[in-house]
């Protein structure tokens, strides 16, 4: 007996396996039905759908990016630290000392290019009209989704606590404390008064929010991690659910109507 | 002015000579192409001498003959480049391609075009200064994003060509032909499995490549000049340009991302669903082309290559001259107003009355507006959109056009705000 049949025959192989290999029109059925991760998909799709040059792939890209970014971020936590004594040490030792650092680098560019590919997801949709009924809320949570993309990458982009990640990060921040209302040099935030008191200043208003103090110093950097590492991936991770279910319920993948 | 002789290192002139014999490889296999798929000798034969063209490029660049781009093109270059050109050429060209878009994506023009800007980006790194801003790591992504919305540009207009020819004769659309169902395992399964090697082997081969950047410790007494924002956001600080930070930062941000999630609710267009088209749908996507890849991509392009120390412009291949003075003589719309027109004082006037031209400008531009659309040139979408809809969509296009206004207002009359109202930084 040949070694591949006397697994395939086996208790162990039978029990994560219940079916044969899907090599006939049945087994193909069934393999998308009893697997967890495959059964995302549909058991059959419109040939025109899965046409390289209609869909592009820039969806399928963005999650793979996601997924990418996922393990190689909860590596890299490993070795990183969120605080001002040690963020930098930590990424010149992931530089120049650690085995496997270009994990750091496999993550950056990662976050770029899932930017580059969850923009062209949206050209894509746009241009095939996809977004119209019954898919007009799946495009809102893609939008979404598209803007905690890049919030991800601006919280990312402060951990190194270098020189390019404490300037741009200023840079984009400042503009939190001219919210209207909401931030000290906002407009109309001298109105919210209360006998002569102003409820918004520099130690209370929006961008204060965001980086915990008046300037983006050590707390920035926690708050921002948190928010990384933790926060805005769980709220993607919903989304992504959301959004492929939607997928599925509203019609399938798109093609013509 | 003097550019400072930089020569070309070693390294860098062994990697154009690559780049070039990559190019030249590029261009045979298209020669095949024209060959054996389009059945035209004659563009082969073009084609296969570009081929040798890049391939004489690649061996003078690999035997080190120090060749640089003269200086008089980059001077030309830089004299050409401004805010203002810069723009108008991108508005100019992405109109150029709508109206004869069958002209544009034509494989040959199309692959003439994209052989004319590799020629001139490969001599362009002979440049020090063009190659110290292509080459810093995170800029490189915006190099991919040049050429990937160019090619998905180009892609799906080619397409609805195609479809918007058959659907004028009445044949449904190509997407539609293909309607039969195949099995997701094995045809989608591995197409994405294929897909997760390729990207998984580029991004492998990226990060061997190219390091990630890290610059001295951060400081907060030591500001960078220029203090950039991350590369994707560079479209929004271009905007500090023409508007305050709360427009720029937030008002207008706001905006996008209200006016994407609406863009389904108010396209009562039924056409255009599930496949590529331009002439069923040509409102909707020359908006969407304007908003992405002029206000968005482009405004990044110019956020991150041609801005320098102060924010100030640099041409391509312009050194970044700190101390490069541009004069700044911008006049508010009540100076303008108040003193040019009227001869009259303007100190003493309270902010209201200061302001109330400027004010009156935007009440009638964001209320008076809409419905004078909805009663002529707009009149047969507000009848099928009803007030609500309509109203919506001509605010978020309103919204869109206040850069665009703001921008040919700054280059014609210097105005630097409508609405100034530093009182409750309430500037416009």
């Amino acid at each position: 007996m040949a070694l591949s049949e006397f697994i395939r025959g086996s208790q162990v192989w039978k029990s994560i396996f219940r079916h044969p290999a899907p090599r006939d029109r049945r087994n193909r059925v069934v393999v998308m039905l009893t697997n967890v991760f495959l059964h995302l998909h549909p058991v059959s799709v419109r040939k025109s759908g899965i046409a390289l040059s209609y869909t592009w792939c820039m969806g399928g890209i963005t999650f793979f990016l996601f997924l990418v970014e996922t393990i190689t971020g909860v590596l890299l936590m490993f070795y990183y630290r969120p605080t001002l004594e040690h963020a930098y040490n930590d990424i010149l030792s992931l530089r120049d000392v650690a085995t496997l650092g270009i994990l750091r680098e496999l993550h950056r560019w990662g976050a770029h290019a899932m930017v580059i590919s969850i923009w062209l997801h949206m050209y894509r949709v746009f241009l095939t009209g996809s977004y119209k009924p019954p898919r007009e809320f799946n495009w809102g949570v893609g939008v979404i989704l598209l803007v905690l993309t890049l919030l991800l990458s601006f919280t990312g982009y402060l951990l190194p606590w270098d020189q390019l990640a404490i300037w741009a990060i200023t840079v984009g921040s400042n503009m939190a404390r001219a919210t209207p209302l909401l931030g000290y040099e906002g407009p109309g935030a001298k109105l919210l008064q209360i006998g002569g008191v102003e409820l918004i200043h520099s130690g209370s208003d929006a961008r204060f929010l965001l980086l915990g103090g008046r300037f983006v110093g050590e707390t920035a950097l926690l708050r921002f991690y948190v928010l990384h590492c933790v926060a805005i991936p769980l709220a993607v991770a919903l989304l992504i659910a959301v959004h492929f279910w939607r997928v599925r319920k509203d019609g399938g993948i798109s093609g013509a109507l | 002015m003097e550019y400072e002789s930089h020569h070309l290192s070693a390294a860098m002139q062994t990697g154009l000579g690559v780049y070039f014999f990559l190019v030249a490889l590029m261009n045979a296999a298209f020669a095949h192409y024209c060959y054996r798929q389009r059945q035209d000798p004659v563009q082969s034969a073009i084609w296969l001498g570009v081929a040798l063209l890049f391939a004489v490029h690649g061996v003078a660049f690999i035997t080190h003959m120090d060749l640089v781009m003269p200086e008089a093109i980059k001077e030309l270059v830089n004299d050409v480049m401004n805010p203002v050109s810069y723009f108008v050429i991108a508005v100019l060209g992405l109109v150029a391609f709508l109206v004869w878009r069958r002209f544009f994506t034509d494989p040959i023009v199309a692959w003439t075009i994209l052989q004319v800007g590799l020629l001139f980006s490969g001599w362009s790194m002979t440049d020090y200064t063009f190659q110290q801003i292509i080459t810093k790591p995170d800029n490189v992504p915006i190099v991919m994003l040049i050429f990937s919305v160019g090619f998905f540009t180009w892609l799906p207009m080619r397409q609805a060509i195609i479809n918007d020819d058959r659907l004028a004769r009445g044949e449904p659309p190509l997407e539609k032909l293909e309607e039969d169902k195949v099995l997701v395992w094995p045809d989608l399964v591995y197409t994405e499995l294929i897909c997760m090697v390729i990207c998984t082997f580029a991004l492998i081969v990226w990060a061997i490549t190219l390091k990630a950047p890290l610059e001295q410790p951060a400081s907060s007494s030591r500001i960078p000049n220029p203090s950039k924002a991350p590369w994707y956001f560079l479209g929004l600080q271009e905007m500090l340009v023409y508007f305050d930070p709360w427009m720029a930062g937030v008002v207008l941000p706001t905006f996008i991302i209200i006016g994407l999630i609406a863009i389904p609710y108010i396209d009562f267009n039924v056409k255009g669903n599930g496949y590529y088209t331009f002439v069923e749908r040509k409102f909707a996507v020359s908006t969407f082309l304007f908003g992405f890849v002029v206000l968005w991509v482009v405004l990044i392009v110019l956020g991150t290559f041609l801005r320098g120390p102060n924010w100030n412009f640099f041409g391509p291949f312009e050194p970044w001259d700190p101390h490069k003075s541009v004069p700044l003589n911008n006049v508010n719309l009540s100076d303008y107003f108040w003193l040019y027109l009227l001869g009259d004082a303007i100190e003493g006037k309270g902010w209201l009355a200061r302001e109330a031209p400027g004010i009156i400008l935007i009440l009638v531009y964001l209320l008076g507006l809409p419905p004078l659309l909805a009663k002529t040139i707009m009149r047969s979408y507000f009848i099928r959109m009803g007030f609500i809809r309509f109203f919506i969509l001509v605010t978020l296009i309103q919204f869109m056009a206040l850069l665009p206004i703001k921008m040919v207002l700054r280059w014609t009359i210097n105005l630097k705000y409508i609405v100034f109202i530093p009182e409750y930084f309430f500037n416009i």
